[in-house]
């Protein structure tokens, strides 16, 4: 059974079991690997992607559910705010072992677009949902805050 | 700056060999023995003229690319960048022209020359290859200034090197590292080279970018989860509920029945399920129908486990370390002090999954994934598959987190992926093994439990004078090519057995268990617990005496210089007094040495009247030696920060009846970004060789914590990890 939907700003058409998550479509069927599997229940976040401009989280996706919807990941960053959090997260030296930042950047980015000054709170209320075991919680807020500010200009 | 692993798909076998051939284009080899070349270097040395390869850890293209040769694993702690920027110091290169590629297993060239094998831990990869790469990059360095000299007839001693380009400053000459190649490789290695007066250092010191950082922020950094050859399948293994259970009898029919599932096969570990996707794997591993035989298992449960830990501290033990005679100072204490600590499992958790690619065919195995202990990993890997392990080869890739999980001798993963490929049929399928998370909480290999028992002796003027500390729990190095039979597992003991404080009769002891789940070092190893007990009772012994903790640790350090220097910055900089702070807050201290390295926190927290705690700052002081790069040092120091605050916070694996009783992250928590405090670290100026940062910073972070919570509340932490569902903190 095949799935349409618009990839990263191209239409695409996935033949695929329906009920396969959106993150082992985009992955293995698509082959855009940015996208990273952490837990498969929705609970550290390193799967994020963007659903019609919001964060989700892929892993509990159905394929299926997503068919005529516009779906971003990493690859299709392209906004301002994407590109002014993406050279925040290389200026503050944010990763680490790198594996959660993917998600780390689609969750700041959809933060970003709905709100271009956040406070720590609303940072908090935004990220605490991706997990990062090398602790770079502090650089990842920094970042969004120089990004913030960036991103005004 | 560049790292090589950055393409989004992995290339095949094919394409390997053409990318390797395009990177040596106009490049050449000189001089001194490269390594038996893997078939890689070996084509691609045959395809294009050989770059100025001096030694194993360096190679200079035509193009003036300088690539340096990582021996260690990349797996978030920048070590990629701190052994390039070694290389480049002192061969004055470009360092936006330095790029970074794994090295092969090769226990020869490659070996931690701490471990005597290839491998990455103990915080050892900075500190093992300063002299190593320093002396790699200075010869290097002396070779293209010969060649200079030659090719102008000008004295070696007016050639001189900056940012990759040499210079005669009189006859206002200069050339490229790049042009040099074919001169400098057809002279001899010198023997002996002049390093670097420090004081001239440009690179070490600086805050050089992360070599891995660009393409971590824009999803091109390649894991192993993002290998992908053609026709590759994935493989996800059902291991047994308990630990030391075994396969009794399986139906695979129903797993076969999953659309995309190609094989179900039996191996030691269990059985797996080998589909065109993961989520057939996945499909097809959930329909699985096993039987376990669990005769041999391990049924009981942790708390059953403590329960008899605690008896066993009350039992005579090995002693690991003995100053004086703390029986008789004890006896004749006018003041006593004791307490207990409880310490559960941990499971690492790193953010990748566990996951290898093997590639298996009759007279070869290659292996993507990222790899911590490659000769031991070779060795098990050819062990497995009947083969010698020369037909092993490695790719070692871009480790999503490990904190020691990927680093064991038993290569748990490892055996898994090429005992699955061998059972599909050894025909050259690539296979990718995957766990999930919930394979990775069950999955073993834990941090040890560990009960801690101790007691100090107090005279009359309230001077420490007797300090007697009893360890229960697993061996780490039990079994393993690290153990020492008969001595006690200095794992075990390290951070206790090696305490720093003056105290003039001091007996620790060691009682070491046999569970039937398998351990591990995790990150800190040792001092992942005997920190917080030695930490904490130290506190509570300042008390006894009445004086500031402070200046109670200080006291006892005139012997440890380098430690006392850390509490005195850490102090200073956080402003330290031991004086009340307003209602629910408190400001702890907590000092430790760990793989040479010194480091102080002092951390402040807030409890709320429902016993919530959150800890609002922490002051980190560390002196590792010389600097190589102070942000990566930070970084290490904050992380370690959030690291050691997710134990100290929430960690712990249960067993009920021998099950696991964690999942995911549900119930497994780990720190959020709401609950990470502002960390300040300061480094301590100082010219002595480089020491690790990866796991340091993780030890003081827990007693610290608990010693401000005493502060701000009058109760003291004894049961890891703090939070415990109904339980409030300071019980």
């Amino acid at each position: 059974m095949s799935t349409t939907f618009q990839l990263n700003g191209k239409s695409t058409t996935l033949d695929a079991d329906p009920n396969m998550p959106l993150l082992w479509a985009i992955r293995e069927v698509s082959g855009l690997h940015g996208t990273k599997f952490g837990c498969g229940m929705a609970l550290c976040g390193a799967c994020t992607v963007h659903l019609d401009g919001q964060a989700v989280r892929s892993c509990i996706t159905p394929l299926a559910s997503v068919a005529n919807r516009e779906v971003t990941t990493i690859e299709g960053l392209q906004s301002k705010q994407a590109k002014a959090v993406q050279a925040a997260w290389v200026d503050l030296q944010v990763p680490q072992c790198g594996y959660c930042q993917s998600g780390q950047i689609m969750s700041a980015t959809a933060l970003l677009e709905k709100n271009p000054a956040p406070t720590d709170a609303d940072i908090d209320g935004a990220m605490s949902g991706n997990i990062c075991r090398c602790g770079t919680y502090l650089r990842i807020r920094a970042a969004i805050h120089a990004a913030a500010e960036s991103a005004k200009a | 700056m560049s790292s090589n692993i950055n393409s989004s798909t992995i290339a095949t076998r094919r394409e390997f060999l053409k990318s390797a051939g395009a990177v040596g284009v106009g490049a050449l080899t000189i001089g001194f023995t490269l390594p038996v070349p893997t078939r890689v270097q070996a084509s691609a040395m045959a395809a294009a003229p050989a770059p100025f390869a001096p030694n194993a850890f360096l190679r200079i293209g035509t193009d003036d690319s300088v690539t340096v040769i990582a021996k260690h694993l990349e797996m978030g702690q920048g070590t990629y960048t701190g052994l390039a920027t070694i290389v480049a110091e002192e061969l004055d290169a470009d360092w936006t022209r330095v790029s970074v590629e794994s090295a092969p297993a090769d226990a020869k060239l490659y070996a931690n020359l701490v471990f005597g094998m290839q491998g990455t831990g103990g915080s050892s990869g900075i500190a093992n290859s300063w002299g190593q790469l320093r002396d790699a990059g200075a010869k290097a360095r002396a070779m293209l200034v010969t060649a200079a000299s030659n090719q102008w007839r000008v004295p070696v001693s007016e050639v001189t090197v900056d940012q990759g380009v040499v210079y005669h400053a009189a006859s206002k000459r200069q050339t490229s590292f790049g042009s040099l190649v074919k001169s400098a490789s057809s002279l001899p290695v010198p023997a002996t080279v002049q390093l670097k007066d420090p004081k001239d250092f440009k690179l070490i010191g600086a805050k050089s970018p992360r070599v891995d950082v660009p393409a971590k922020c824009n999803g091109t950094a390649v894991f192993t989860l993002d290998v992908a050859l053609p026709g590759m399948l994935v493989a996800l293994l059902k291991r047994p509920p308990l630990f030391g259970a075994t396969v009794a009898s399986f139906d695979g029919a129903p797993a076969l029945a999953v659309p995309g599932v190609v094989k179900v096969v039996q191996v030691p570990g269990g059985i797996a399920v080998v589909a065109k996707s993961f989520w057939a794997a996945k499909l097809g591993r959930d329909a699985l129908k096993v039987a376990w035989d669990d005769s041999k298992a391990e049924k009981r449960s942790s708390a059953a486990i403590m329960e008899e830990y605690r008896r066993l501290a009350e039992q005579p033990a090995q002693s690991a370390r003995q100053d004086g005679d703390v029986g008789s100072a004890l006896k004749g204490a006018a003041h006593t002090v004791t307490a207990s600590f409880e310490f559960p499992y941990l499971a690492h958790a790193p953010m990748e999954p566990l996951d290898a690619v093997v590639k298996l065919d009759a007279k070869s195995c290659e292996l993507w994934y990222g790899s911590q202990f490659q000769t031991a990993d070779q060795a098990a890997a050819a062990r497995v598959a009947g083969l010698d392990p020369q037909q092993v080869s490695i790719h070692t890739l871009y480790a999503g987190g490990s904190f020691g999980r990927r680093a064991n001798f038993y290569s748990d993963y490892i055996v898994e992926a090429v005992s699955i490929a061998k059972a599909f049929g050894a025909d050259g399928t690539p296979i990718k093994l995957q766990w999930t998370r919930e394979d990775d909480l069950h999955g073993g290999l834990y941090r040890p439990m560990y009960f801690h028992k101790m007691e100090a002796a107090l005279s009359a003027d309230k001077k420490l004078v007797g300090w007697r500390h009893v360890i229960v729990g697993q061996s780490i190095m039990a079994g393993t090519p690290f153990a020492v039979p008969g001595k006690p597992d200095p794992t075990s003991v390290e951070g206790a057995a090696t305490i720093a404080y003056s105290i003039p009769n001091v007996s620790v002891e060691l009682a070491t268990t046999k569970t039937g789940v398998p351990v591990l070092w995790w990150r800190v190893v040792g001092s992942s617990h005997t920190t917080f007990a030695v930490e904490t009772f130290i506190d509570q012994v300042a008390r006894e005496a009445g004086v500031d903790p402070f200046e109670f640790r200080r006291g006892l350090l005139d012997k440890s210089p380098r430690l006392k220097g850390v509490l005195e910055l850490a102090a200073d900089k956080a402003g330290w007094s031991s004086a009340p702070l307003p209602k629910g807050k408190g400001r702890g201290i907590a000092v430790a040495e760990a793989f040479n390295t010194f480091v102080a926190q002092v951390a402040e927290v807030t409890v709320d009247d429902t016993g919530a705690v959150k800890v609002d700052r922490v002051v980190c002081a560390v002196d590792c030696g010389t600097a190589v790069n102070p942000d990566i040092i930070s970084a290490q120091m904050e992380g370690g920060v959030g690291f050691g605050l997710s134990a100290a916070l929430y960690g712990a694996i249960t067993l009920k009846d021998g099950r696991v009783e964690q999942d995911n992250f549900n119930s497994y928590r780990v720190l959020r970004m709401s609950e990470m405090p502002k960390v300040e670290v300061h480094i301590m100026p100082s010219s002595e060789k480089p020491t690790g940062v990866g796991e340091p910073g993780v030890a003081p972070i827990g007693p610290a914590v608990a010693n401000a919570i005493f502060a701000a509340t009058g109760k003291p932490v004894h049961v890891f990890p703090m939070n415990r569902g109904d339980a409030p903190v300071g019980s």
